[in-house]
């Protein structure tokens, strides 16, 4: 539900991570890590995004998402494990004091642009 | 900090940041705030009519004025919950939720320009009704201190572990309207054990805002908190 706000969030830090040097360029890709346990309906965020997008030097990129699970480890006996579903004691001893290694993540973790003259494509 | 890989006539460059770092940053401001104010702040989140606004006056009532108290309530479009709050006597500061991004959740800058409409001086405790959602709210730090998830037996006795990533992220639940159980067929034990799977250690606190049953265990472990954050400043 607040998915517009996180694709605005995205724009303006993909568009603040083009080298300056680089002059005017079109982001082609957005690669982005999003975990099991973020609040955030990839379909709806993809269809934020291409709104937000227009006339911004993201407009038409690709939002590759990578959701990415959500994994624990015991405090108490150091076991790691992938959880998939919402049970969180520790499948080895049962105890219920874990520390979540990933499953939270929501991060932009590269921007791919073509490089110029380069476009094997030809322009579009 | 930037690093560029060739990967034929495409370039991708490394970003690696969160995309809610602007909202995390503002929320770690807002805790500094607070912290130095003494000010304890807790974040109170359910599905719209859990009973959000019932529990907080029937608190209110209960703290003040030995604790001082404001309330931040986010409402998305009347100040009824403000009007209920504010005959408690606490000041109470109604705020719209973000005009862009949705009605969905308060957010940190939200939290630091209403904040600026209250006596942070004058305070030691300072209570946010969140907006009613149990999934947005979960994923917006505002600077508290603690979460805690109200929870009524009039919803599904499944709704933790629909939502577990709110009661991951919260330190107490609520369950309210106990007043109810006996017109109802909710199973109490199965909605805590649902509660205990997805955070075995939190504490549930199980009450009526109506009748004001069971209050007695939820307001000590709220003044508990009060009293270790005001320690922490002197
Ligand atoms: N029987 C009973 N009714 C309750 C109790 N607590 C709240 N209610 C009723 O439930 C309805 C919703 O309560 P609110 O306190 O407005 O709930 P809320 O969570 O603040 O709602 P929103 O702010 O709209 O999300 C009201 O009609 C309350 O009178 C309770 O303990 N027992
Ligand atoms: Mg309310
Ligand atoms: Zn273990």
């Amino acid at each position: 539900m607040h998915e517009m706000g996180i694709a605005l969030q995205i724009i303006e830090i993909a568009t603040a991570s083009i080298p300056p040097e680089l002059g005017p360029q079109k982001v082609e890709k957005v690669n982005l890590k999003i975990g099991k346990l973020a609040a955030v309906v990839p379909d709806s965020l993809r269809f934020c995004f291409e709104i937000a997008s227009r006339e911004t030097p993201l407009a038409g990129a690709e939002l590759a998402i990578e959701e990415t699970p959500v994994v624990a480890r015991c405090k108490a006996c150091n076991e790691r494990w992938t959880i998939d579903e919402p049970a969180f004691s520790c499948r080895g001893c049962g105890s219920g004091s874990l520390e979540i290694l990933s499953g939270r993540e929501l991060d932009i973790v590269s921007i791919e642009i073509l490089q110029e003259g380069e476009d094997a494509d030809g322009p579009r | 900090m930037q690093t560029v890989h060739d990967k034929g006539a495409r370039r991708e460059i490394k970003v690696v940041q969160r995309v809610l770092k602007v909202n995390e940053r503002m929320a770690e401001e807002n805790r500094r705030r607070f912290a130095e104010k003494g000010v304890f702040v807790v974040n109170v989140m359910s599905s719209p009519g859990s009973g959000k606004t019932a529990t907080l006056q029937k608190t209110l009532a209960r703290l003040m004025p030995e604790v001082r108290a404001a309330v931040i309530v986010g409402d998305v479009s009347t100040t009824h919950d403000a009007d209920r709050l504010a005959v408690t006597g606490a000041p109470v500061v109604q705020v719209n939720t973000d005009a862009f991004g949705g009605d969905c959740h308060l957010a940190a800058h939200v939290i630091e320009k209403a904040a600026d409409d209250l006596d942070l001086e004058a305070i030691e405790l300072l209570i946010v009704e969140n907006v009613g959602n149990l999934v947005c709210p979960a994923e917006f730090d505002i600077g508290e201190d603690a979460r805690v998830v109200v929870l009524s037996v009039t919803e599904g006795e499944d709704k933790p572990v629909k939502y577990p990533t709110m009661f991951r992220t919260c330190d107490a639940a609520i369950l309210n309207k106990i007043d109810l159980l006996p017109h109802l067929d909710y199973d109490k034990e199965q909605a805590v054990a649902y509660i205990r799977q997805v955070n075995p250690a939190m504490p549930v606190f199980e009450i009526s805002a109506r009748t004001g049953a069971g209050m007695d265990a939820w307001i000590g472990w709220l003044r508990e908190k009060i009293k270790s954050k005001l320690k922490a400043k002197s």
